[in-house]
């Protein structure tokens, strides 16, 4: 009795420490750069709030989590001080811990099934496991090492297995199947491997070299990566499928812009948030002139859309110099899709929210952009999916002045390469019909996962699906059972 | 990396390069394109195949020289490395027997003509063409494209060679020269293929509407990933909204809202131009 009380005791001093917040850059000066907003923790910092973690017995946070991270495992060996082993912790289930600490809606998921949360605030395991995996990073660049892990070179023999997309869907299940030593290739149309994680989400919430060291790591693990290959173009599944592939994993992701077909769209200075993150982030347009891709600095900019995609969008269109940024949103705040890290984020930098508003037309002038005419909203019955419906107030338009447009309202499955594959099941919306549990496709040998199945996700659901077909892929090629 | 095999000037500030490219070469075919990014840091931008030989993997491309990105094409050497190249993208033409057809090539826009007449030639087609460029200088592609032609056309703005005017009066005298049926303003010919600046793409396409004539298009928007992921590219085709990259790049010229292409086209003139100034002060520099 006396040890328990003890032990009780000790916990409430525990849970009492609260949360140990993230530094982070100014808003006024991280508005202007590029660099990443949230610096990450110290040792300090990590060690503390490891600390308030009191080690349940049947831990919760562990269900929350879309791929099971050994969660209480790991964030005790931190208190241990054994990063190194905590980072192995986490790598048992997730191959990409320094990005998903960073853009993993925790909020969500671990953090949100944390028993601490119930009265306290639920201790900061994004924030710890981007701390371990940052620790790795920086022991490594600091021994010199070029490529984070350049020295677990190997060389698989088994069976070849093709990968279609290297967003986090593809690469982590290259790197399953490599473990289990099939010779895996991955595809990608774009010059550079990461999908989203490199043309989407910006340096400033995801620094790019982080990406390429995750991406070092996989090529390190002997799997090959093809760039520039479009599959259904440069090649198609019947080619790979000749060529001695196995099987082949489709992870393209939903990379289709979606417009909302009013007026205007097609004017100068309107873009999909695709083209604009594209064009900044894996063109590099922010270092125009330097690097040669041009996009258009606006001084007045509306972004249209509530996800992380407009507020991506939105924190892009401040720091290429708008002196004002609007983010309109047909819903309220509390039906934004978006992280809510993001929303703060963007409100701290002086994002315009206009809630409960919709855009009907986009005029112009000579060609381009020059005003945006809004209507107000208001929330009317529940839809099917539970959110109440906005509906426009008749008679309340009003016109705004801006010079860009982004339409950041969502993205759809590219049927470029799945209107080519001859019996492959769709479903209604265009996604891929596979199978939530192994990946499998209609037709025997393909497989899929990610955004092309679930449609526009996230980064973990994306990996864990990856995860998951690499483990029926294996089964598949060792049996030949379907 | 994809290696320039060989490099010709075909014509002041127009460039043809025979590029290594098996799988994009394997798989080619007239009216498609390829995307290339020249160097780190560089643009993607889009390029039509001019020709291809499976065999040995190569592609043709022509280039003219209009900005930094161009120009930096322009200055590789045989030998050298393009550092990206992605393809074949695009619909390829349709391909068959239509009959009498006319291919119009003007400028370097004369380069993406050439295999697509050479496949109708070899489609059974009775082949008209009309090239055409400023002057004489800057007409490239003339022989090969008379070998491919049953009929063979040449017209410079300023008459130094053949035909003094645009391709779009050539066109439209050919055609009411062959008229098949005076009342209703038909002619005898069958399809017309017209790939060049948009100005002339369109000017053609007005002629050619007055005789019904259908008349293919192939449109050079701007593009950024050639895959319809990003929108960049879109065009108005019979009042909808379509992605050059993957719907066309070809289109019925006569449902192409130009005006807007070409106000589509020109978003970037000012940045184009700063960086071009830039690069060519420090050429400049260099030398
Ligand atoms: C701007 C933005 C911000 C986001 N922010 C977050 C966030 O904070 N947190 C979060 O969890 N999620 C976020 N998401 C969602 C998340 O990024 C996606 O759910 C995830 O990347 C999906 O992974 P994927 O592997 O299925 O596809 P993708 O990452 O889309 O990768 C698909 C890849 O396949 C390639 N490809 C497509 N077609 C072909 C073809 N025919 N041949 C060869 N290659 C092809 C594409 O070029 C691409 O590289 C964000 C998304 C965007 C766009
Ligand atoms: S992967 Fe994402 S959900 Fe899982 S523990 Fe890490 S942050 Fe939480
Ligand atoms: S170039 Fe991006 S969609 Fe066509």
């Amino acid at each position: 009795m006396v040890a328990k009380s003890e032990s009780n005791k000790k916990r409430t001093k525990k849970v009492r420490i609260p949360r140990t917040s993230m530094p982070e850059q100014d808003p006024g000066a991280r508005k202007k750069n590029f660099e990443e907003v949230a610096t990450g923790y110290t040792q300090e910092d990590a060690l503390l709030e490891a600390s308030r973690c009191i080690q349940c017995k049947n831990p919760t946070c562990i269900s929350g989590c879309p791929v099971e991270i050994d969660i209480k495992s790991f964030i005790k060996l931190i208190t241990e001080k054994k990063f190194e082993e905590a980072l192995e912790k986490i790598r048992e289930k997730n191959t990409l811990p320094a990005v998903c600490g960073r853009v993993c809606p925790q909020e969500d998921q671990c953090e949100k099934e944390c028993i601490l949360g119930i009265r306290y605030e639920p201790v900061a395991i994004g924030r710890l496991e981007r701390y371990v995996a940052d620790r790795e990073l920086k022991r490594l660049a600091d021994q010199g090492k070029e490529c984070a892990y350049s020295e677990v070179t190997r060389k698989c023999t088994k069976e070849k297995v093709a990968i279609v997309g290297s967003g986090p869907a593809g690469l982590t299940c290259a790197a399953e199947l490599s473990k289990k030593g099939y010779r895996v290739t991955i595809f990608e149309a774009l010059h550079k491997a990461g999908g989203v994680l490199v043309y989407g989400i910006p340096e400033f919430r995801l620094p790019k070299d982080i990406v390429q060291k995750e991406i070092d790591y996989l090529k390190s693990m002997d799997v090959n990566i093809s760039v520039n290959a479009v599959i259904g173009k440069t090649l198609t599944v019947e080619d790979l499928i000749n060529d001695g592939f196995k099987a082949i994993f489709i992870a393209t992701g939903a990379g289709l812009p979606h417009f909302m077909g009013i007026p205007g769209e097609n004017l100068n200075g309107v873009y999909s948030a695709n083209e604009y993150l594209t064009r900044s982030n894996l063109m590099k347009a922010y270092k125009f002139p330097e690097c040669d891709t041009p996009i258009i600095r606006g001084k007045n900019v509306a972004v249209v859309g509530g996800g992380n995609v407009a507020m991506d969008s939105a924190r892009t269109a401040l720091r290429l110099g708008a002196d004002h940024v609007y983010l309109i949103y047909r819903r309220g705040e509390a039906e934004m899709p978006a992280r809510n890290e993001e929303i703060k984020h963007a409100r701290e930098e002086g994002i315009d929210f206009k809630l409960l508003n919709n855009p009907v037309e986009i005029m112009g002038r000579d060609g381009w952009v020059d005003k945006i005419r809004l209507i107000k909203m208001k929330l009317g019955e529940p839809d099917q999916s539970g959110r109440r419906r906005p509906v426009p107030v008749s008679g309340s338009e009003y016109d705004i002045d801006v010079d860009v447009v982004i339409m950041a309202i969502g993205q759809g499955p590219n049927p470029l390469l799945t209107s080519r594959i001859k019996g492959l099941k769709l479903n209604s919306r265009g996604y891929i019909d596979a199978d939530p549990e192994t990946g499998k496709t209609s037709l025997k040998g393909v497989f899929a996962g990610g955004d092309i199945v679930t449609g526009a996700a996230t980064v973990i659901l994306a990996m864990g699906a990856g995860r998951k077909a690499a483990k029926h892929i294996d089964q598949y090629i060792r049996t030949g059972k379907w | 990396m994809f290696k320039i095999i060989s490099k010709e000037e075909l014509a002041p500030g127009i460039t043809r390069f025979d590029v290594e490219a098996m799988l994009v070469a394997r798989k080619a075919r007239p009216g498609q394109f390829v995307i290339i990014r020249i160097r780190e840091g560089g643009e993607r931008i889009p390029l039509t195949i001019a020709a291809y030989d499976r065999e040995k993997g190569i592609i043709s491309l022509v280039s003219l020289r209009v900005g930094k990105s161009t120009a930096l094409l322009a200055g590789l050497r045989q030998g050298d490395n393009i550092l990206d190249l992605v393809g074949p993208l695009g619909n390829p033409s349709e391909i068959k027997n239509f009959g009498r057809v006319i291919c119009v090539g003007g400028g370097a826009g004369i380069a993406p003509v050439l295999p697509i007449a050479g496949a109708l030639k070899d489609a059974g087609n009775h082949v008209i063409s009309i090239i055409g460029s400023k002057t004489e200088g800057m007409l490239i592609l003339e022989d090969e494209m008379r070998s491919v032609s049953d009929e063979f056309y040449i017209c410079t703005d300023d008459g130094s060679l053949g035909y003094k005017g645009f391709v779009s009066g050539l066109l439209e005298e050919y055609l009411e020269k062959n008229l098949s049926d005076v009342k209703r303003n038909k002619t005898n010919v069958d399809r017309c293929i017209a790939i060049g600046p948009a100005v002339m793409m369109a000017s053609v396409a007005k002629v050619t509407e007055k005789y019904g004539l259908k008349t293919i298009v192939s449109l050079n928007s701007i593009m950024v990933d050639g895959t319809g992921m990003c929108g960049a590219c879109r065009v108005e085709v019979g009042g909808k909204t379509k992605f050059v990259c993957v719907d066309g790049p070809e289109f019925d010229g006569h449902q192409v809202n130009f005006d807007l292409l070409m106000s589509r086209q020109r978003i970037y003139c000012k940045q184009e131009d700063t960086c071009y100034d830039l690069y060519k002060e420090e050429c400049r520099h260099k030398k």
